[in-house]
């Protein structure tokens, strides 16, 4: 495996920058998904400053965000490296705008379409068996919500990624326990626990306790073999960053007013470095 | 319908690596079974899981590929119509889905297996094209085209084994998107698409007998429909007769009729669909039309050549 160089204090650094931006976006909104993209901020930022090789497509790798609800972060990463304009994300959500609240294909830098979820990893074992059959090197990133995989689409693509051994896929769950109605560890005991069920299924599996800790998911991610597909589970807060917003519902959806607003920078701002 | 499918994707997938396989755990029968030999990676077996299937063929098709997803007719639309819908038709893919035994073909297994309404719900999704070609020959034809275009998703509707030749005296060539006269005639026209074909060429005989002379279409893609083909019957005919394997949502018949009434057309027409309704009979296909009120006499009852 190649890897890029990654500094963890860099990429917090980075994580700072991306949270402040989201905030500014969602004050020019009535709503957007803040909670849910900051749950998987350090997972997006390690997969795609740490791992991701970008550059022609026959040697880069594919990023695909099977949450579609958390594009923000992709987007504000998007904007950073000139992939999407300052305009595109000044008009997001708006009329002559190209963003949406969900990712759209045909936008430069999204690779497919998502928002309806269970459909991310089906697509990603394709995009996989395409690379395969291809005789390429790159490798497929998908990131996916713990919600999703109560969908049986999610564990069909699970047993076909293991059944053909597709060591090209890498998903990491961003396991915010928060699925739309309820805590999934309150409603959902029998989904847990998870990396056991991954291995079952034919992948290599590890378990970050902390999926904000940028180090230690960069050590996860690049210790996998290629031989088998690869799933992270990172367990994340979601609306990270924010105590109001830290495992509070309402914040799946809404944006904040101006003096939360004031409040969620300040803490961004302070948060330790 | 299956063996010439078989054959020609043999043959086009040993020319172009691009083309991929993807079957829910359905038999590969003929030339399928050789091309998983010789091209096993090309070859993926979802197993009994229709969703992955559809899914997997967008990856592919997302990464440069020309995927083709194939099982029964109602296992490709059905079960994971949302993802046809969202994965294929949504990205604008150039994935063919392939139902095998489309209509009542599964004529014994019950309306679990009955794809009664596939052209119907096919046809309501943006960016789909919807293909059913009458014959073998037909299907080669629409087989080739799937594999060549560049446009988007396509259902391609097939029956099953066994149909025979009804295009090789055709005055026209099959052409996507068009049309196809194959028997010529002036009186009466009578449109129709995949096996069930049989049915026009035996009430055409009948007109003959009673002294009309009728003329058979194929209309072989049903999205997009040739609207231009088709005012074009509804000017020159006085009488045109639709016969289809298809309940009347979203059915030829009615997308003809609302035509018929756009262009203030003058000519009676005469739809003979599936009924709306699932049907409990087992039997041949023709047993199923029968019941379906599909059966020649009825049809010619109803059009006054009984």
């Amino acid at each position: 495996m190649r890897l890029n160089r990654f500094d963890p204090g860099a990429a917090r650094e980075r994580c700072r920058r991306y949270r402040r931006r989201i905030l500014d976006i969602s004050q020019q909104v009535q709503a957007l998904h803040v909670a849910p993209a900051f749950s998987c901020i350090e997972i997006v930022d390690t997969i795609w400053h740490g791992l991701m090789r970008h550059g022609d497509e026959a040697s880069s790798d594919v990023f695909l965000m099977s949450k579609g609800h958390g594009c923000m972060i992709h987007y504000v990463i998007l904007e950073e490296e000139g992939t999407l304009s300052r305009t595109d994300l000044d008009l997001y959500c708006q009329v002559g705008g190209r963003l949406g609240a969900h990712p759209d294909y045909g936008t430069p830098g999204i690779a497919a379409s998502t928002g309806s979820l269970g459909h991310g990893l089906g697509i990603a074992v394709g995009m996989a068996t395409a690379e395969r059959l291809k005789g390429t090197d790159t490798t497929i990133y998908c990131v996916l919500s713990d919600g999703e995989f109560q969908e049986g689409s999610t564990w069909e693509a699970m047993m076909m990624a293991g059944n053909l051994g597709l060591g090209n896929l890498v998903g990491v769950m961003d396991n915010n326990d928060f699925s739309g109605l309820e805590r999934m560890s309150e409603g959902h005991k029998a989904f847990y626990p998870v990396v056991d069920k991954a291995r079952a299924f034919g992948w290599d599996s590890a378990l970050v306790k902390n999926g904000h800790d940028n180090a230690a998911l960069f050590d996860a991610l690049a210790s996998r073999q290629d031989d088998k597909p690869f799933l992270v589970v990172a367990e994340t807060v979601k609306g990270k960053g924010v105590s109001y917003m830290e495992h509070v519902p309402i914040w799946h959806y809404r944006s904040p007013n101006a003096a939360e607003y004031q409040q969620a920078i300040a803490e961004i701002e302070g948060s330790a470095a | 319908m299956r063996n010439i499918f078989a054959d020609t994707f043999y043959e086009l997938g040993k020319a172009d690596p691009r083309l991929a396989i993807v079957v829910a755990d359905i038999s590969p029968a003929g030339s399928i079974a050789r091309f998983r030999e010789e091209f096993p990676d090309r070859f993926i077996n979802t197993g009994v899981a229709e969703q992955i299937m559809i899914g997997m063929c967008a990856g592919m098709a997302l990464r440069g590929l020309r995927p083709f997803a194939y099982t029964i007719a109602t296992f490709t639309l059905f079960r994971p119509y949302e993802f046809v819908r969202v994965d294929l038709c949504y990205h604008n893919l150039p994935v063919t889905i392939v139902g095998i035994g489309g209509g009542v073909t599964y004529s014994t297994l019950g309306s679990t297996h009955h794809a009664l309404e596939d052209v119907s719900i096919a046809s309501a999704i943006p960016n789909m094209s919807v293909v059913a070609p009458c014959d073998p020959a037909e299907t080669r034809d629409a087989t080739l085209w799937c594999a060549q275009q560049e446009i988007g998703p396509v259902y391609l509707r097939l029956g099953k084994a066994g149909e025979p030749d009804f295009t090789s005296k055709a005055p026209e060539p099959w052409c996507f998107g068009k049309i196809r006269l194959i028997r010529p005639g002036d009186d009466v026209c009578i449109l129709s698409y995949g096996p069930i074909i049989k049915r026009a060429f035996d009430v055409a005989g009948r007109f003959e007998a009673a002294g009309q002379s009728a003329a058979i279409y194929s209309v072989s893609t049903l999205k997009p429909l040739d609207r231009e083909g088709l005012e074009d019957v509804l000017r020159r005919f006085r009488r045109v007769v639709v016969i289809e394997e298809c309940p009347p949502t979203g059915s030829l018949s009615t997308r003809l009729k609302e035509l018929a009434w756009e262009t203030r057309a003058t000519c009676r027409i005469d739809a003979f669909t599936l009924q709306d309704a699932f049907i409990h009979c087992y039997g041949s296909h023709d047993d199923l039309l029968a019941e379906h009120g599909l059966s020649t006499q009825a049809i010619c009852g109803k059009l006054g050549l009984a």
